[in-house]
C-alpha cells in the first residue's frame, strides 16, 4: 500500500486516494503513423524489475496527474514530479543512478 | 475431574464464577479464564477431532498458535466457527461446540479415516481424486469433503457491527511483553508519536510465567509501573486485545482490535480494523515453542511445556497430575519447577541431550526430579488420552527401556522467534545453528518508500541474545529498538536504561527433529508435525522421496502449514525433516512465505462499515424521495438508483412499462434525467480540444445550438455519447451517459494534463449542480406554456437548440433534444429547486395526463427510433462505423481520439458486424444476446454465427417485438431472413430491416 | 427565487459528536491562474478573507476561500449571493483564461462537532488527523469511506465536511455510524 507525495498539493497521499495510470512518457502516435509506431504507442509497455516511471492521478484530492519514479521490486520511491514533461528530470535520474549504480534507462543518455 | 488447582492463577478472579456450555453441557469457569483454561478446569481434555483422520485432539498451546482447539461459539446471528479456545476470553453464557465429528465428539464415525490413513498420505488429493471419474460426484465431493473440514459456515446474518479506524504514527510497537513495553518507553521518551498494541488482554508477555526477575523481584511490578507510565503519556496509544495482522509496503499495518469478543453486546462494534501508517515498526512479537516429533505426540494431554506452565501460573489449571517432561533444552525445566511448586508430580524429565548442565536442570535435580539424559519418548501410551510414555534412547531405534505412567506430557523442542510481521514486507531471515531457529537478518530489513529499513525486531522476536532468550536481552534490545525507531523518525533519542534483570545461565540446546533419531517407519507415521492438517513426519519424507525439493512445493503437496494456524508450530520442524530427507542443510531449504493475517480475522472487520445500506454509495437525484414514495421499481445505474418504472396498484412491471411508453407517445411523460453527466469545458482552446475528444466537429457549433457527439478511446472504440451544447464563445456543456460523468471528466482531464497541457482549457464536472427533467410527448409544449415564462415555440426554440430563462419562476436551461422521437424539452434547474420544479410539472401537467416514466420506457422509445445505447450496442469492441454513425464522424478533421485506430485493417474490414433492425416474422420478442446462426462450423467445431442481438423489446407502439443487432455486412443485406438462437427452444426467424421502426422522418420530434 | 432545499434538510445525529447538515451554502468553483493579482482580488473581493496558500482554507462564518488545486479555488459565500458573486467574478476576470461556475447546489455540507470529532472522522478517512498534522486553517480533499469529500476545521473541535449532493445520505449514514457513542476510540 503505497504513499506517494502529490507534487501539486504536497500531500502524502494514500494509495487509496490515487488512481494508477501505467507507464509514463509515452509518445502519442496519431494519424499518419505507421502500424508499428501505433502498436508501440497503444500496446507496448516496459515491465522492468527495478526503476520504473509511471503515471498517477491524485483522484480523491486535487485531481492532478503526476509522475512517480518507483522501484517495482522494493517500492522505493525516488521522487514524484510534474506530468507536464516528456522526460524525467535530470536531477532525478542522477539521484536514481546514485542509488542504483548500473541502472540502465533510455532516459540516462 | 477438576483441573483447577487450589491456589494460583494470576489472571483469574476466584470470587467471580462464569457459567458457559460446551456441547450443551453446563460448565463453570472463572472471570479471567480463556475458553481453553475453563475447559481444562472442567477436566475436558478432548476438544475436537483432527481434520483428516478425525483423531481425538486436546489443547496443545496457550495462545494464537493453537492448532487443535478450534470451536464453534455462539448460535444464530452470533454463531462463529473455528474460534481458537486459547484466545477466546470466557464470558457468562458463552456457548461452545466442538467441530468435525459425527455423531458426537466421543464417538466419531469419521475416525474410520484413520484406518484408511494409508490412502490419505501426502498428495492424496492429487493421486486419489483423479479416478474413477464417477467417484467425483458420488464419493469424493459428498463424503470426503463432509468428513474433512472445519466448522460449518453460519447461515444467519451477523448480528454485530464493525468499524475501521485510521492512524498515522511515528513508531508502532507490536507486542506488549517486556521488550515491547520498554521499546514504547524509549520511543515515547524521545517525543515520538507511539502506538503499542498487544494481541492479548494482558501486558507483560511471558515474563511473569517464565519467572523473570527484574530489579530483584518478579516482573509484575515493573510491567505495571511501565504500563501505567505509558498510559499517562499523551504521545502513546496503548491498545490491548489488538493483534498486528499484517505489515505491508510503506509502513502500512493492519491491526485487529477485538472490542467485544469478551463481552458481546448489541450496538457496540465487535471488532475494529486499524489501518495504520507507521514510519517505523518495532516487532516485539516474542517466540513460539516448537513441539517434538515422537510417536503419539498428538494425543490429548501432550502439550507444549510452556503452555502447561502458562495454564498453571496464569489460570491455576493443570493438564494432568503426573506430567512427564520431554525436552532438548533448559527452558522446559521451568515447567517442571512450576509443576512442583503447584504440588504436582513430575515423574521424570526425558532430556534428549547427552549432557545436561545449566542452572535450571541443577535446580530440578536438587529438588528431587529424575532427569534422564540422552532419553526420548518411543511412544505415548493411551488411546484417547495420555496414560504413560514408553522411554527410549534418543540416539537409538526406539527400543523401549522402560515405561512411565503419567497423564500429561510436556514437550519442548526449543523456541522459534515470531518473524511473521518482519517477513510480510520482505524482511529476510538467517539461520541460527546454535539455537536451531530462523531469526530476522538485521542486514536485510524490509525497506520503505525512502529505501531505508522500517522494521526493527526486538526481544525474543529478534532471536536470542548472547546468553539465549533472556529477560536481560529482551529489555536491552527493546530499549534500543524503541530509541532507534525514534531516531529514524527524526527524534533525538537515547535508549532508556533497562532495569536490572537476573537470568539463570542456560545450557545449549541440541536440535531434535525426530525422536528417537533412528525411529522406524511405523513410528514416523505416528509423529505429527502439523496437528491441524494432519501432516506427519512420514508425509514429508514421502514427498521428498517422490521428488519434491522446494519447501514451497512440499508445503502444498503435503498441506504442511496450510491450515488456519499457518504452521506456527509445524513449519520449522517440517522443513528440518525435509532438509534431512534431501540431505541438505536447513538454511539451503529455506522457509515458506509468511502471509498476512498473522491469525485469522473476521470478515466483518474487513468489511467495516461497508455493509447493508452502506455497502456501496448510492447516489440519489434531487427527486429520489418522490420516486421512492411513488412506486419506483429501482434499477442501479453506476452508483445511481434510477426508477426502471413506476408501479401502480395491481400492475406488473411489464404493464407499467407499456403504460408509460403509450402515455408518453400519446400525451406527455416526465423523465428524471438528472443523472446524465454535465461537464463544462471553457477556454480559448476549448473548441480545438473538443474536436479532439469527439469524432465530430464541435468547434463549429454556434452558441445556442446542440449537437449529438461520439467519444472514442485511442483504440477507436466508442466509449460514450451525448449532446453537446455551445454556451458562449468560450464555453461548451458536454452531456455524458449516466454512468459516464466521472469517467469522461477524468478522461478529458487526463488528455489536458498529460498530453495537451499547452491548451488553454478548464473543465468542471457540474453534473450535480442541476436537476434535469425531460418533458416528452405531444402535449409537452402545451404543458410548459401553461406554466409560462419562456417562449418555447418551434420558431423560438427549434429542435437541437437551447435557451436560458425562467419557467414558472424557476431558473432553467431548456434543451430541445429528444431521445424518444417525441416533441421533447430537457430542462435543467439548480438541484435545490429540483423537487419543487418536478412537483410543479406534475400538478400543471395533470390535465394533460402527465405520467413519470422510467428507464425501461426510455429504452424502448429510443429503440423504436433506432437510437443506440452505450453498453447495449457497444461493448468495448464496437466502433461508431459499426453502428451506422459515419455521419457523426468528421471527415475534415486531421485528428481526433480514435481516428488512427479506426484506420487499422480490421476496423476498416467491410465484413464487420454492423447495426441493423431485426423484425421477427411471427412478431415475437428475440432473446437478449441471441446469435444469428451462420453456415457451417468454426475452427473450434462450434456452430458458426454471423451476428447477435444487442437490444430487444416488446414495442407497445408497434404491438410487436423489435430488436437491434450487429450482423455481418448487415446494412447490405436488408430483407434477408436470419435464424436467431433461443435458449432451450428452436431458433426463430427474423428479417433484417432498418433500425428506425418509428417516425423515420422525425416529424414528431421536430414539430 | 423558487423554493430551494438543501440535500438533506434537518439531518442531525447527536452521538459521540453532533452531526448536522449545515443547510444551504453558496459555493463557487473558480479555476484560473492562482498567482494572478486580478484573480486574487476577485476572489478575496467576494469572500472577504485572505487568499489561501497551498492546502489551506480561510473560512469565517459563511464566507471562505479553500485551496482545491494549484489552479482551483472553492469560494464560500451565503447561498443567496452565489449567483451574483459568480457573475461578479466573471466580469472581473473577463479577458483572462478562467472558469467560474456556481456549484452551490452540487454539494452537501455537514458539521461534526465535539471533542471526539477527530477520531470520528478518522474512522472514515485515510488522512492523518492528529492535531500535529491537521489544524484549523488547513483543507483536505480526500475520501470518507467510498465517497469523495473535503473538510476543514472551523475550530479545534468542529469539522466542516463537503461532499457531492447525490451522496448526502450515504455520507450522513457514514458519519452517524462513526459517531456511534458505543464505539469510543480514545486516541485523540
Amino acid at each position: 500500500m503505497l504513499i506517494l507525495r502529490c507534487p501539486y498539493c504536497g500531500i502524502d497521499a494514500d494509495e487509496t486516494e490515487l488512481t494508477p495510470g501505467g507507464e509514463a512518457h509515452i509518445t502519442r502516435a496519431g494519424p499518419g503513423s505507421s502500424d508499428a509506431e501505433f502498436e508501440a504507442y497503444l500496446f507496448l509497455r516496459e515491465n522492468p524489475k527495478g526503476v520504473h516511471f509511471e503515471r498517477w492521478r491524485h483522484s480523491y484530492g486535487c485531481g492532478k496527474w503526476f509522475h512517480a519514479a518507483r522501484c517495482t521490486a522494493t517500492n522505493e520511491v525516488f521522487g514524484t514530479y510534474s506530468a507536464q514533461v516528456t522526460a524525467p528530470p535530470k536531477e532525478l535520474c542522477q539521484k536514481i543512478s546514485g542509488k542504483r549504480p548500473g541502472w540502465l534507462s533510455r532516459w540516462l543518455s | 475431574m477438576s483441573g483447577r488447582l487450589p491456589t494460583g492463577g494470576r489472571l483469574i478472579d476466584r470470587r467471580l464464577p462464569v457459567e458457559f456450555t460446551f456441547n450443551g453441557k453446563r460448565m463453570e469457569g472463572l472471570e479471567g479464564d480463556t475458553l481453553a483454561s475453563a475447559l481444562m478446569a472442567n477436566g475436558q481434555r478432548l476438544v475436537g477431532r483432527s481434520f483428516k483422520y478425525h483423531r481425538p485432539r486436546g489443547v496443545v498451546a496457550s495462545g494464537a498458535e493453537e492448532p487443535n482447539a478450534l470451536l464453534t461459539t455462539g448460535h444464530g446471528r452470533r454463531e462463529e466457527p473455528n474460534q481458537r479456545a486459547t484466545t477466546t476470553e470466557l464470558f457468562a453464557g458463552l456457548e461452545a461446540r466442538s467441530q468435525n465429528h459425527w455423531p458426537s465428539l466421543e464417538f466419531d464415525i469419521g475416525a474410520l479415516n484413520a484406518r484408511l490413513s494409508r490412502f490419505l498420505t501426502a498428495g492424496f488429493y492429487y493421486k486419489m481424486f483423479m479416478w474413477p471419474r464417477a467417484f467425483w460426484k458420488h464419493v469424493y465431493e459428498p463424503v470426503i469433503r463432509q468428513s474433512a473440514g472445519l466448522g460449518p459456515a453460519p447461515n444467519a446474518r451477523d448480528a454485530d457491527i464493525y468499524e475501521h479506524s485510521y492512524a498515522t504514527v511515528d513508531v508502532l510497537v507490536i507486542g506488549g511483553g517486556v521488550a515491547g513495553l520498554i521499546a514504547a518507553q524509549s520511543a515515547a521518551a524521545a517525543g515520538a508519536r507511539v502506538m503499542l498494541i498487544e494481541q492479548t488482554a494482558a501486558w507483560g508477555g511471558r515474563a511473569m510465567v517464565d519467572g523473570a526477575v527484574i530489579e530483584g523481584q518478579g516482573a509484575e511490578p515493573w510491567v505495571e509501573a511501565t504500563t501505567e507510565a505509558l498510559a499517562a503519556r499523551e504521545n502513546v496509544d496503548l491498545r490491548p486485545r489488538t493483534m498486528g495482522a499484517g505489515v505491508y509496503d510503506h509502513g502500512y499495518v493492519l491491526a485487529y482490535e477485538r472490542l467485544c469478543d469478551h463481552d458481546p453486546q448489541d450496538g457496540a462494534p465487535r471488532h475494529r480494523l486499524w489501518k495504520i501508517r507507521a514510519r517505523q515498526i518495532v516487532t516485539a512479537t516474542g517466540a513460539i515453542e516448537r513441539p517434538l516429533a515422537f510417536a503419539g505426540n498428538d494425543l490429548p494431554g501432550v502439550m507444549l511445556a510452556s503452555a502447561i506452565r502458562d495454564y498453571v501460573v496464569n489460570w491455576g489449571v493443570h493438564a494432568g497430575a503426573r506430567t512427564v517432561i520431554v525436552t532438548n533444552n533448559d527452558d522446559a525445566y521451568r515447567t517442571a519447577l512450576t509443576l512442583l511448586d503447584a504440588g504436582l508430580d513430575v515423574p521424570a524429565i526425558l532430556d534428549a541431550r547427552d549432557e545436561v548442565t545449566g542452572a535450571l536442570p541443577d535446580e530440578a535435580r536438587a529438588r528431587g526430579i529424575r532427569v534422564e539424559a540422552g532419553a526420548g519418548i518411543a511412544k505415548v501410551k493411551g488411546a484417547a488420552k495420555v496414560e504413560g510414555v514408553a522411554v527410549c534412547r534418543q540416539g537409538g531405534d526406539g527400543t523401549v527401556t522402560e515405561e512411565i505412567a503419567c497423564d500429561a506430557v510436556a514437550m519442548s523442542g526449543g523456541w522459534s522467534p515470531v518473524v511473521h510481521l518482519w517477513s510480510h514486507p520482505g524482511g529476510k531471515l538467517v539461520w541460527n545453528a546454535d539455537h536451531a531457529l530462523f531469526a530476522p537478518d538485521p542486514d536485510a530489513a524490509p525497506k520503505g518508500a525512502d529505501g531505508q529499513p522500517f522494521v526493527i525486531p526486538a526481544g525474543a522476536a529478534a532471536g536470542p541474545g548472547d546468553a539465549g532468550f533472556t529477560t536481560t536481552h529482551a529489555l536491552a534490545s527493546g530499549a534500543e529498538a524503541g530509541a532507534e525507531a525514534a531516531r529514524r523518525t527524526g527524534h533525538k533519542a537515547k535508549a532508556v536504561k533497562p532495569p536490572m534483570a537476573d537470568d539463570p545461565a542456560e545450557g545449549p540446546l541440541t536440535p531434535v527433529w525426530v525422536m528417537p533419531q533412528g525411529a522406524t517407519p511405523e513410528a514416523r507415521g505416528k509423529m505429527w508435525l502439523d496437528f491441524q492438517n494432519d501432516v506427519k513426519v512420514s508425509d514429508v519424507e514421502q514427498a521428498a522421496r517422490e521428488g519434491y525439493q522446494s519447501v514451497e512445493h512440499t508445503k502444498r503437496y503435503t498441506t504442511l502449514g496450510m491450515a488456519t494456524d499457518q504452521g506456527k508450530l509445524s513449519n520449522i520442524n517440517g522443513l528440518a525433516i525435509l532438509a534431512d530427507s534431501l540431505g541438505e542443510p536447513i538454511p539451503e531449504v529455506g522457509t515458506t512465505t509468511f502471509r498476512p493475517p498473522y491469525t485469522p480475522i473476521s470478515m466483518g472487520a474487513i468489511g467495516g462499515e461497508a455493509r447493508g445500506a452502506l455497502f456501496q454509495p448510492v447516489r440519489r437525484t434531487p427527486v429520489h424521495d418522490w420516486h421512492e414514495a411513488n412506486g419506483a421499481h429501482w434499477e442501479p445505474v453506476g452508483h445511481w438508483r434510477r426508477p426502471y418504472t413506476f408501479l401502480r396498484e395491481g400492475e406488473s412491471v411489464e404493464q407499467a412499462v407499456q403504460r408509460e411508453v403509450r402515455n408518453t407517445r400519446e400525451a406527455v411523460g416526465l423523465l428524471d434525467a438528472s443523472t446524465l453527466g454535465k461537464i463544462l469545458v471553457r477556454g480559448p482552446d476549448a473548441g480545438a480540444f473538443l474536436d479532439m475528444m469527439y469524432t465530430n466537429m464541435m468547434s463549429t457549433l454556434p452558441p445556442g445550438r446542440c449537437r449529438y457527439g461520439l467519444m472514442c478511446s485511442e483504440n477507436g472504440f466508442l466509449i460514450d455519447d451525448g449532446v453537446v451544447a455551445r454556451i458562449d464563445e468560450e464555453s461548451w456543456l458536454c452531456h455524458t451517459t449516466t454512468g459516464g460523468a466521472d469517467r469522461i471528466h477524468a478522461h478529458m482531464e487526463e488528455w489536458l494534463q498529460t498530453e495537451w497541457w499547452d491548451m488553454k482549457v478548464f473543465t468542471a464536472n457540474i453534473t450535480e449542480q442541476y436537476a434535469q427533467f425531460a418533458v416528452v410527448g405531444p402535449e409537452a409544449r402545451n404543458l410548459l406554456e401553461d406554466i409560462g415564462g419562456m417562449d418555447l415555440s418551434a420558431e423560438a426554440l427549434p429542435f437541437m437548440h437551447w435557451a436560458e430563462g425562467q419557467i414558472g419562476g424557476f431558473d432553467t436551461r431548456v434543451f430541445r433534444i429528444s431521445f424518444s422521437g417525441e416533441l421533447s424539452y430537457e430542462i435543467a434547474v439548480p438541484a435545490g429547486q429540483g423537487r419543487a420544479f418536478w412537483d410543479r410539472l406534475l400538478s400543471v401537467g395533470k390535465p394533460y395526463g402527465i405520467m413519470p416514466y422510467g428507464t425501461e420506457a426510455l429504452h424502448i422509445m429510443r429503440a423504436e427510433k433506432g437510437f443506440i445505447m452505450i453498453g447495449d450496442e457497444t461493448d468495448g469492441t464496437v466502433i461508431p462505423q459499426d453502428l451506422g454513425l459515419n455521419w457523426a464522424i468528421s471527415k475534415k478533421k486531421a485528428d481526433f481520439l480514435g481516428k488512427r485506430a479506426q484506420e487499422r485493417t480490421h476496423m476498416a474490414d467491410p465484413g464487420r458486424w454492423q447495426l441493423v433492425g431485426l423484425r421477427t416474422l411471427n412478431g415475437s420478442v428475440l432473446e437478449d444476446g441471441a446469435y444469428a446462426i451462420g453456415e457451417g462450423r468454426n475452427a473450434n467445431g462450434q456452430q458458426s454465427v454471423e451476428g447477435r442481438v444487442t437490444s430487444t423489446y416488446f414495442s407497445p407502439t408497434l404491438g410487436r417485438g423489435i430488436a437491434m443487432g450487429l450482423v455481418r455486412e448487415g446494412p447490405n443485406r436488408m430483407g434477408e431472413i436470419l435464424q436467431f438462437t433461443r435458449i432451450g427452444a428452436a431458433p426463430v426467424e427474423a428479417r433484417i430491416v432498418s433500425p428506425v421502426f418509428y417516425d423515420p422522418d422525425g416529424e414528431r420530434q421536430n414539430g | 427565487m423558487a423554493e430551494t432545499t438543501s440535500a438533506l434538510p434537518g439531518a442531525r445525529f447527536d452521538g459521540a459528536v453532533l452531526i448536522e447538515e449545515a443547510g444551504l451554502r453558496g459555493m463557487i468553483t473558480l479555476k484560473g491562474d492562482l498567482a494572478a493579482t486580478r484573480l486574487h482580488s476577485a476572489a478575496t473581493g467576494v469572500a472577504g478573507v485572505d487568499f489561501p496558500g497551498q492546502g489551506e482554507a480561510n473560512c469565517v462564518g459563511e464566507h471562505g476561500l479553500c485551496w482545491m488545486a494549484p489552479d482551483e479555488l472553492l469560494i464560500l459565500v451565503p447561498y443567496a449571493r452565489a449567483a451574483e458573486d459568480s457573475a461578479a467574478i466573471a466580469t472581473a476576470l473577463a479577458g483572462t483564461h478562467h472558469l467560474v461556475t456556481n456549484v452551490s447546489d452540487a454539494r452537501v455540507i455537514f458539521t461534526a462537532a465535539g471533542p471526539a470529532a477527530r477520531e470520528v472522522l478518522a474512522k472514515l478517512t485515510p488522512a492523518d488527523l492528529h492535531p500535529d498534522s491537521f489544524r484549523p486553517g488547513q483543507f483536505r480533499r480526500t475520501r470518507l469511506a467510498q465517497a469523495p469529500a473535503a473538510y476543514w476545521m472551523r475550530d479545534a473541535e468542529t469539522f466542516e465536511i463537503i461532499a457531492f449532493r447525490s451522496m448526502a445520505a450515504y455520507v450522513f449514514d457514514l458519519l452517524v455510524g462513526a459517531a456511534n457513542p458505543a464505539a469510543p476510540v480514545g486516541r485523540y
